[in-house]
This record gives structure tokens, C-alpha cells and sequence, in this order.
């Protein structure tokens, strides 16, 4: 995803001069081709998040566009209250982009797991979070939120995520895209996870249970709409997040559920418990301690079965 | 006193003035650390930034930061003078409903450049406004007020390291040294010494002032850049609660509110008819 991204910003910063990238001494072998090409729009500030997003917005408030780019938590908890007042209050035009969602970094350990980043990003008025769920829904994310005004946080995961779109969907900021249909349930997935779920699609299918997947590209705003239709459509909701259970996608879709008044749509999250993942592995070895693995996130439809749920 | 350092003066009894005031009608804090800096605003917005309160936000503005937002009353104070926006509304200070809260805030309020309160954010700001102005080849300097507690801040630091790193000879940091923090004085809780120093070790070119003479004040100011290629800081030794003589030197002015009778006095030591 990060190579999507560097790619595709070079290529909308040749056709709007007011896009910046600033980075916190990270992305070797990533953004190297922007600062070839537009050194003066480049700046790596050091290892100071804090300084950079300050930065970030002191160029926003003249104009530009700017992008701050870092890994894991670096460019959002390290630097959390520039976010919240430099940039949330003054609605300045920063794009926060983290690389390493989730476990991308597995095995560097607890401190580059970005596992509470959405919540925390969701929770900050102005701001728009968003977290593509390969590299096509990530080229697509980062022309939208260009054209999005305002503070924007986009989670990306790491590098060779495989593709889930074949073409290219339709991308709006704020609207799902409905990755495969079905009536029986539907899953909701948010970030690089999106593959994983898909596949525990497919082997549903295989046992006739027909689940819909929604890519929740967008957290916030988040499209209720998507949500009520699964809600009416399909037996119960699954959320699926790389992410801590607390405050991410699960949330803001149980909060959308618990405010209906005849709901009685069956709801499951499947995320990240509350707890510091203290295991070193893979990322795909962490994702399977926490349920988050292809077989592990079909197991917890399977279990659904025989409650009127799934066929 | 020539003409000029009687505007000054005046200029400055008229915030210190209005500082009190709005401090004593909201019960509100700060009231030493808004008269600390009070001289040196007059010298700013009496001659020195390139401001227009018809036009707010004209692109070649002069940037003014105040990052030590809780001296606040002392810009809206100034604001107010220079016609930013009505005098009466400095009345309303932190009252229900009120556009002035108790650390500057730029939403709504014309004239005050960003909103702060957390120190440590004013300088990084600085920055990212200076760059742009560099690189859009912009005449507009930007100007940045920090307090001393704020050099306590990493993210000051990392700013400091920043701007001479950047050459932003168009940025200048102005710090109101008056030598008490928030709960102790600067040698007490965390000495600064050497200050200009460590600044100028930085890469900065500095220059100390007595940050209440008002000659010292502009010569200083209009002396930016100091040195071409190198931003600028001004280490400007003030006194805290300056202007009112039971305010001086005092923590206490830091969080107490003046009473009626202390609100008396203080505007008849400052000459001014209640």
C-alpha cells in the first residue's frame, strides 16, 4: 500500500503544486521518488512528530496541502495533542498518513502495533479517517481525501498487501463498497483485513452460508446507510478490524445499531482484545492469535449457524 | 519621550487597562502574565507588524503567533485598540456566549492568527508559516510570543533545532523571559541559564532586551533578520504582573483574579480613570 501511495501522490503533486509531504525521518525506500521530483516540497523534519504536524499546519493555514507521513503510532499518538489542536480545531488541510496499520510491523513488537489508532483518530472532531483496504481502494483513498477538505487521517498497512478488487469500485469518501453480495449476513471490514475477509466469504460460500462484505474504507464519517441496509437485508452484522475492539469499526457500527429502535439484527466484532499484544510472530500469526485469521473469522460465522442466523 | 514611545506607552496603559478589567469581570487567571507582555505588543502593533484590520486575512499579513495563549487578554486587548474587532466586546471575556475565551482563540476573533493554550504548539506553526512564506517568495514574516515555562516543552526544542536548520530568516521568536512559570520561578522548577545560549547554539541570532523599554523593544524588532539566513529570537526580560506594583514578581497573579478595591488600585497606579 505504501508504494500505491507514493506513487499515486507523485502523481497528483505534478498536477497540484500545493501538495507537501513531510515525513518524521521514515520511508526509506518508499518516498524517495517524491523528494527526487519535488525537493522543494519535500521536507523530512527529523525524528520530531510533534514539530512535523505543527508544521503540517502552519503550511496548511498558507495554503498547501500536506501530508504527513510516518509509521505505526509515530505520526498520530506521538504527536496527538498537534493533531488535536493544531490541526483538528484549525480544520487545517493535513493529511496524517501512518503506515503499518494493525500488526503490519508484527514481529518489531508492541510499540509498532497500531492497534488503537482508529479510535483515537475517530474521536477527534474534523477529523476524517480513513483506512483502504488494498492497494486499489488506497490509490483511490489518497485522490479523495486530496480532494477532501480538511484534516484527514489515512491508515495504510505495510508493502505486496494482495489485491481484492479486480476493478476499479466506485470510491467515495463515506460510502462502502459492497466487495461481494449476499443475503445471509454481511461482514464489515475496515483496513488491510478486508482480503482476509473476503476469503472467509468464499469458504461461507462454499457451505452455503451467502455473506456480504462491506469495505468500510471510510470510519468517519461512517456510512450508516450501508450499515441499516445489512441491518434490514441480512441476518446478522460481523464486524472485522485490525484493531483494538474498543472504539474502532465495531463500535461505530454498534453505536449506529444501538440507537434502532426494532433492531434485532444479530451483531458480532471480531478485533483486537483489550489487551497489548505481548506474542512475536508474523503479521498473519498475530491476526490468527485474535481471530482474525481467514478460517478463524469463517469459525465465527459457522457458529452463527443454527440459530436462525444462516441457513 | 518622543512621539513614538508616547504611542507606545499609551498603547501599552490601554491593554494593561483593559487586561485588568476583563480579568476582574471573569474572575479569570493570567492577569501577570498579560501585563508581562503588554509593552512589548504596543511596539508590535503600534509599529511594527504589517497588519490591517479591514483585512484580516490579506495574504501578505505579517504572521503573529501567540503561543503562550493564556496571555490573552492582552492581545484581545490590542486587537481591540487597533480596530480588529469592537472594543466592547473585550466586556465579555469568558462570559456564556462570548467570541474571547480564556486562551486566544482564532475562531471567530479576526486578527488572532491561530488558537493556542497547550504550550509548546506556537513555534512549529512558526515554522510551517515561515516555510511557505520562503517558498512562495511571500514578503510576510511571521512572529511567534512564547513564554519561558514553554522552553520546557520537547516540542519548542524541536522547532528551535528546525528553523536555523531551514534558514528562516523570516521567522522571529520573541520570549517573554519574565522568570516565573506556572507553579514556581524558571530556576526553581527548571533553569533555563544559559537562555541566549542555548539559542544561539541552535543557530539562532539573538539579542537580549529589557523587554519593558520601549526603544530596546523596537530597535530590536527592527532590526529582523539578524543575521540573513539565520532566524532571529529575542529574549525579552520582563517582569511578571508588570505595571501594577502588588502584581510584580508575584505566582500568586498567575491565578488570582483582582477584587474590586485591588482593581482600583491597579488602574490609579497606571493613571487610568476607572
Amino acid at each position: 500500500m505504501r508504494t500505491t501511495f507514493i506513487h499515486t501522490l507523485i502523481d497528483c503533486a505534478r498536477a497540484n503544486e500545493r501538495i507537501w509531504l513531510l515525513v518524521g525521518d521514515l520511508g526509506y525506500s518508499v518516498v524517495e521518488p517524491f523528494r527526487e521530483e519535488f525537493p522543494d516540497r519535500f521536507i523530512n523534519v527529523g525524528v520530531a512528530e510533534q514539530n512535523m504536524t505543527g508544521i503540517a499546519t502552519g503550511l496548511a493555514l498558507s495554503g498547501k496541502i500536506v501530508f504527513t507521513y510516518s509509521i505505526a503510532n509515530f505520526p498520530t499518538l506521538r504527536c496527538l495533542e498537534q493533531i488535536r489542536n493544531d490541526v483538528c480545531y484549525h480544520r487545517a488541510n493535513v493529511k496524517i498518513v501512518a503506515v503499518g496499520g494493525g500488526f503490519a510491523y508484527s514481529a518489531q513488537g508492541m510499540t509498532h502495533h497500531a492497534t488503537e489508532d482508529l479510535a483515537i483518530m475517530r474521536a477527534l472532531p474534523n477529523m476524517t479517517v480513513v483506512a483502504p483496504g488494498d492497494p486499489v481502494e488506497t490509490a483511490l483513498a489518497t485522490r479523495a481525501i486530496i480532494e477532501w477538505p480538511g484534516p484527514c487521517y489515512m491508515r495504510l498497512g505495510k508493502a505486496q498487501e494482495p489485491v481484492v478488487h479486480k476493478t476499479s469500485p466506485d470510491f467515495q469518501i463515506g460510502k462502502a463498497i459492497v466487495v461481494r453480495d449476499g443475503s445471509d449476513v454481511t461482514l464489515i471490514a475496515t483496513g488491510g483485513i478486508l482480503f482476509n475477509t473476503v476469503q472467509a466469504a468464499d469458504e461461507l460460500a462454499q457451505q452455503g452460508i451467502q455473506a456480504r462484505v462491506l469495505s468500510m474504507h471510510t470510519l468517519k464519517p461512517l456510512d450508516t446507510e450501508a450499515v441499516l441496509a445489512a441491518a434490514q437485508q441480512t441476518k446478522a452484522i460481523i464486524t472485522v478490524e485490525e484493531h483494538s475492539l474498543i472504539g474502532g469499526l465495531g463500535s461505530a457500527v454498534a453505536e449506529v445499531l444501538a440507537e434502532l429502535s426494532n433492531s434485532h439484527t444479530t451483531f458480532r466484532r471480531i478485533g483486537i482484545k483489550d489487551e497489548f499484544c505481548q506474542q512475536v510472530g508474523s503479521q498473519e500469526y498475530l491476526r490468527g492469535i485474535y481471530g482474525l485469521s481467514v478460517d478463524s473469522i469463517a469459525d465465527a460465522i459457522k457458529s452463527l449457524v443454527g440459530r436462525g442466523i444462516a441457513p | 519621550m518622543n512621539d513614538d514611545l508616547v504611542k507606545f506607552n499609551n498603547l501599552a496603559i490601554k491593554i494593561r487597562a483593559h487586561a485588568l478589567c476583563m480579568t476582574h469581570k471573569a474572575n479569570a487567571s493570567h492577569i501577570g502574565t498579560s501585563l508581562s507582555i503588554a509593552d512589548i505588543l504596543a511596539v508590535l502593533y503600534e509599529s511594527i507588524l504589517h497588519v490591517d484590520p479591514k483585512r484580516p486575512t490579506w495574504p501578505d499579513r505579517d504572521r503573529f503567533i501567540l503561543s503562550k495563549g493564556h496571555g490573552c487578554a492582552a492581545l484581545y486587548a490590542v486587537l481591540a485598540e487597533r480596530g480588529f474587532f469592537a472594543k466592547e466586546w473585550l466586556e465579555t471575556y469568558c462570559q456564556d456566549g462570548s467570541h474571547l475565551a480564556g486562551h486566544i482563540t482564532s475562531h471567530g476573533v479576526p486578527g488572532a492568527e491561530v488558537s493556542t493554550g497547550s504550550l509548546g504548539h506556537g513555534l512549529p506553526i512558526g515554522c510551517g508559516m515561515a516555510l511557505a512564506g520562503k517558498h512562495d517568495s511571500q514578503p510576510h514574516r511571521v512572529f511567534v510570543l512564547l513564554s519561558d515555562g514553554e522552553c520546557d516543552e520537547g516540542s519548542t526544542w524541536e522547532a528551535v533545532l528546525f528553523a536555523p536548520h531551514h534558514h528562516l530568516d523570516n521567522l522571529t521568536a520573541i520570549i517573554d523571559y519574565n522568570k516565573i512559570q506556572s507553579f514556581g520561578t524558571v530556576k526553581e522548577v527548571l533553569d533555563l541559564e544559559p537562555l541566549a545560549g542555548k539559542w544561539r547554539v541552535f543557530g539562532w541570532a539573538v539579542q537580549e532586551i529589557d523587554g519593558h523599554d520601549y526603544t530596546q523593544i523596537e530597535n530590536a524588532l527592527k532590526g529582523i533578520p539578524f543575521e540573513l539566513g539565520k532566524p532571529s529570537c529575542i529574549i525579552a526580560h520582563t517582569t511578571k504582573g508588570k505595571g501594577v506594583s502588588f502584581m510584580e514578581n508575584q505566582l500568586a497573579w498567575h491565578y488570582k483574579s483582582p477584587n474590586d478595591e485591588q482593581l482600583r488600585q491597579a488602574l490609579a497606579e497606571l493613571g487610568v480613570p476607572e
